[in-house]
């Protein structure tokens, strides 16, 4: 990837080309996603979602983010939908559509959708960002996958691991109270008999419970 | 440094509204899946609008937030995901309308 090229009217034009193309794509993949009947297609919707928009990424000289991108959600999280749509699809049909309620919510969705867009796009539009001129910090662009210039891969473990290490540190934190979490929420015990249960009235199993006895005969 | 080819704007933008489609997907749909597959396309637009952002003033703070907003999706998606599964198993029938246990 020759950055430095950009200059060249050509690589801008080319580079403007890919913009809107994958522009274009990010769109009808992300509509494609949250219109279909079937939670299968949506994810398939979403895996090219998730690839476009690690190239954007790429246009972008976000490397490493441009791979975990890739890793993380092409690979775990949609994974993990496909799982759950396997698991929760066999035998019954646990997505019985009850009454639609796109014709009571249209409305009301459009309505703060459109505003809300619109007001983000009109303080984009007269905010700093269109005036701002733009300072660059002396971070030097190079080619792809050399140590040291912006976006790679050597940069971004430097920050990783030097200025932001405490956030770094915080995440592991995270994931490991989400691993915890889900293995409570999911395991194997049903979640309302987890709590409570060394109370010895709960550990004993209902047949071993005393007979009743009928009192006055 | 070299510019870049698109205006930082078209990128702002361009998450902008793959964030509202996301929403949208979020307050019309009723299946808990494609509710948490649009929340993922929220996250990712705002990732979007990180780099695009951490690319312009070529600064990688941004990159770093992306990865923790990555790393937050993910957990997120676990546990959304293992609660749709408890529904399930409770109800046999997933329907965000549906789980109103909580509704005063």
């Amino acid at each position: 990837m020759a950055r430095h090229d950009l200059e060249n009217g050509a690589e801008g034009a080319r580079g403007l080309i890919l913009f809107w193309l994958l522009a274009l794509l990010l769109i009808v993949t992300a509509v494609f996603t949250v219109t279909q009947k079937s939670p299968v297609y949506s994810v398939v919707g979403l895996l090219a979602n998730f690839v476009v928009l690690a190239t954007l990424f790429l246009t972008l000289d976000a490397e490493f983010v441009f791979v975990i991108q890739i890793v993380v959600y092409g690979g775990a999280v949609l994974v993990l939908f496909v799982f759950v749509i396997a698991l929760l699809s066999s035998g019954v049909g646990p997505f019985a559509e009850g009454p639609n309620r796109m014709p009571r919510a249209l409305v009301p969705a459009a309505f703060i959708v459109l505003v809300a867009f619109a007001a983000l796009v009109y303080g984009l539009v007269r905010g700093p960002l269109a005036t701002a001129a733009v300072h660059p910090s002396s971070a030097p662009l190079g080619a792809a996958g050399d140590a040291g210039v912006f976006g790679s891969i050597a940069d971004f473990g430097a920050a990783l691991f030097t200025t932001h290490l405490l956030p770094f540190e915080v995440t592991s934190l995270i994931l490991m109270v989400a691993v915890v979490g889900v293995v409570m929420l999911a395991g194997d015990a049903p979640p309302e008999r987890t709590h409570g249960s060394h109370s010895p009235q709960v550990r004993r199993k209902p047949r071993e419970r005393e007979p009743i006895v009928k009192a006055g005969r | 440094m070299s510019p870049m080819p698109v205006d930082v704007l078209n990128y702002v933008l361009l998450s902008a509204v793959m964030f509202f489609i996301g929403v949208g997907g979020v307050i019309l749909r009723r299946n808990p899946l494609i509710v948490l597959m649009a929340i993922e396309l929220m996250f990712n637009a705002a990732n979007l609008a990180l780099i695009a952002f951490s690319r312009v003033y070529e600064n990688n703070a941004g990159h770093i937030f992306a990865f923790l907003v990555i790393t937050v999706a993910a957990a997120e998606a676990a546990i959304g995901l293992a609660i749709v599964v408890v529904v399930f198993r409770r109800a046999k029938h997933v329907d965000v309308d549906d789980v109103a246990g909580l509704h005063g």
